[in-house]
């Protein structure tokens, strides 16, 4: 481990910046993957706000996670244009293959909800590890995840 | 050399548009591959265009899969193939729109600053700099234009309030935070012609006597985020932001900032706070924006499609805009057909034709092949229509007459597959999900929504849906009714059971 003197390091580039938490948290999450806890006190610090303002912000976007991610990350639509595409059935076969509930997340995989990634008219859309997949069907996912696309 | 076009948007990615580029391009040295924004045909995405001697031949949709056969059809000299299209400019679906906004989106290569000065690029700004502040506001005035977002508050009148507020600094802030389900036009825009936006960022500035802009974009849309930074790097480079706009002495600065995921910071006053750094709360209003906005400044916020409007309205005059439209909705709106549809894409149109002609002339009915049940206008909080309402005309008054918004122009289709009870029920979950919790109407009445759809009390239902209309602080909580008692009041028997 580096004693998280990497977010340090995040958090010095970001103070600076008005209204820079958002961003900082962002660079945060992508270094390590999720916001670890031990870098509320940093980002605190360096932002000159209580532990309790930096959790506020943390809880209240659904992009930040406090826990890390399974290995591979899927995100699916289940905004209306997708609905309409199947994306109910969709997801509870989803759900049936790789045992989780959207939100729920195992060492293999994180299972999340999106809503819309303005792909609207090619749904329904699924995204896996970042790489958007248009048109899914629920056999389109198993052979997905066969082919090891996962 | 053969110029190709392979257009590089999220949807022709998603369909493998990287690959046919680079399959296409090991054809033949005399290939060059020309990544373009998108037409907004996403139907025929890829859409791989060929310049021939009489202009551009599409073939679509094209998978890696199909490029051998192209290569042996000839379509390097227009060749016909099965996939062949034509001309692209005389495509059904684009010749018969009016594109004002989006003329160069697909035409250009996004981030090359020549192909987007060849093409009326930066018009508006050099006429803006000749112009004082009142002139520039009383162009937008004359144009007509209503903000894009969904709100449809005349732009001109925004500015002016900002432009008469005494402060030392004031802020553009661009709203792409497109979190309407069945809305992409804002990252078309952005991935197809982002300097058009930064151009209409810099007309605001110079309107109101702003000098910093920021584009605030939600997460979902990592590609807009490069596309843009690289656009404001090459605009910075030429002097088109910067210190020294165009050499008049004038300066302008963008920097984009990434949403977190949060349907509700899409809300003006939220994405302020959001932008601020804090948990996207809503603010109460009074005090506006345009007073008290970003950092305590006066604020313009705007949506994208509203400032990517401004340039040509600079260039071309506030009466040209206005001259397209009809009653007060003025120039072209571009909607997106969406959800269980055959040919789904962006289509621009002067406001007052009807719903019809979109989901049917230009949208091929739906993708199933099974009857039409409902169409949702205007996102989440946007009224379910049914196969009754096609002769609507899509006019900002003539949609709020029925009780329904055209919002950001979404248009999501559902077959008679749908049940609008699980629609109704979703808006209020959806509601529940994104709210952000600072009044009680939409905090609580959201989840008390989903229980009373559950236990068929419609009759609450409706007691409650009156409550969140009138006294919720945002549309948030004011609008999820809108879906709800739409969707009950035209399907009543799909809540039966
Ligand atoms: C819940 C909610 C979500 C919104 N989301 C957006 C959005 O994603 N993009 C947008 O431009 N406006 C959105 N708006 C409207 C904005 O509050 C605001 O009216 C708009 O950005 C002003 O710009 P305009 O006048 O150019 O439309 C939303 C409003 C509400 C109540
Ligand atoms: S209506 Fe909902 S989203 Fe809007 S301010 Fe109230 S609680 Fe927040
Ligand atoms: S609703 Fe799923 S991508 Fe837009």
């Amino acid at each position: 481990m580096d004693d998280f003197l990497q977010a340090t390091n995040i958090v010095h580039r970001f103070k600076k910046m008005p209204g820079g938490l958002l961003e900082c948290l962002h660079a945060i999450q992508d270094f390590y993957g999720y916001v670890p806890k031990e870098t509320i006190n940093i980002m605190a610090n360096g932002f000159n706000i209580s532990r309790a303002e930096v959790h506020g912000v943390i809880s209240y976007y659904h992009d930040f996670k406090t826990l890390p991610l399974g290995r591979n990350v899927v995100r699916v639509c289940q905004a209306e244009a997708c609905q309409s595409m199947g994306s109910r059935e969709l997801t509870s076969r989803i759900v049936d293959l790789l045992e989780l509930d959207l939100g729920e997340t195992n060492e293999e995989y994180t299972l999340d909800a999106a809503y819309c990634f303005g792909n609207c008219a090619l749904s329904p859309n699924v995204e896996i590890n970042g790489k958007l997949h248009p048109r899914v069907s629920p056999d389109k996912f198993e052979k997905l995840i066969k082919a090891g696309a996962l | 050399m053969i110029n190709v076009y392979v257009p590089r948007d999220t949807a022709s990615i998603s369909m493998g548009a990287d690959d046919v580029a680079a399959c296409i391009s090991a054809l033949s040295t005399e290939i060059n591959v020309i990544r373009n924004g998108t037409w907004g045909m996403t139907y025929l995405e890829p859409l791989v265009e060929v310049e021939t001697n009489n202009g551009r031949v599409a073939y679509g949709p094209v998978s890696v899969a199909d490029v051998s056969s192209l290569y042996a059809a000839g379509f390097l000299n227009g060749g016909d193939h099965l996939l062949f299209q034509g001309l692209t400019s005389e495509i059904d679906y684009l010749k018969k729109q009016e594109r004002l906004t989006f003329a160069r989106c697909g035409l250009i290569d996004p981030l090359s600053i020549n192909d987007y000065k060849e093409n009326d690029g930066f018009k508006g700004l050099e006429k803006a700099l000749k112009l004082s502040s009142k002139e520039i506001v009383d162009e937008i005035i004359t144009s007509g234009l209503r903000g894009r977002g969904g709100a449809a508050f005349p732009t001109g009148i925004k500015w002016n309030t900002v432009m008469e507020a005494e402060a030392e600094q004031k802020y553009i802030c661009c709203n792409a935070d497109e979190g309407d389900s069945g809305t992409f036009s804002d990252r078309i825009l952005m991935e197809s012609d982002p300097f058009c936006l930064i151009e209409g960022m810099t007309i605001a500035g110079l309107a109101v006597g702003a000098t910093m802009g920021y584009i605030y974009l939600r997460s979902e849309y990592p590609l807009c985020k490069s596309i843009l930074k690289k656009a404001i790097a090459i605009a910075n480079i030429n002097n088109y932001l910067g210190k020294n706009i165009c050499g008049s002495g004038k300066y302008f600065d963008i920097e984009v900032r990434l949403g977190a995921g949060s349907y509700v910071c899409g809300e003006e006053t939220a994405m302020l706070e959001s932008l601020e750094g804090k948990r996207g709360m809503v603010r109460a209003k009074p005090p506006l924006p345009a007073h008290i906005g970003l950092f305590g400044k006066p604020t313009v916020i705007n949506n994208v499609l509203s400032l990517a409007s401004v340039p040509i309205i600079l260039d071309k005059g506030g009466d040209h805009y206005a001259n397209y439209g009809i009653g007060r909705s003025r120039g072209t709106i571009a909607f997106q057909i969406t959800g269980n549809i055959k040919r789904g894409g962006l289509v621009e149109k002067a406001f007052g034709v009807n719903l019809g002609t979109l989901v049917n002339d230009f949208g091929g009915g739906t993708w199933s092949g099974k009857e039409l049940k409902a169409i949702q206008v205007g996102g989440p909080l946007g009224a379910y229509l049914s196969r009754d309402d096609l002769e609507l005309l899509l006019d900002y008054e003539a949609f709020s007459e029925v009780g329904a918004v055209l919002g950001h122009g979404g248009i999501v289709i559902f077959d008679e597959t749908a049940n609008m009870k699980d629609q109704a029920k979703f808006a209020f979950d959806f509601c529940a999900i994104e709210s952000c919790g600072k009044c009680t109407p939409c905090r609580i009445g959201s989840t008390r929504g989903t229980e009373l759809i559950e236990n068929q009390d419609y009759e609450l239902l409706e007691e409650l849906c009156d409550l969140m209309d009138t006294s919720s602080l945002c549309a948030m909580g004011g609008m999820t009714p809108i879906p709800v008692k739409s969707a009950l009041n035209k399907w009543p028997d799909d809540f039966k059971d």
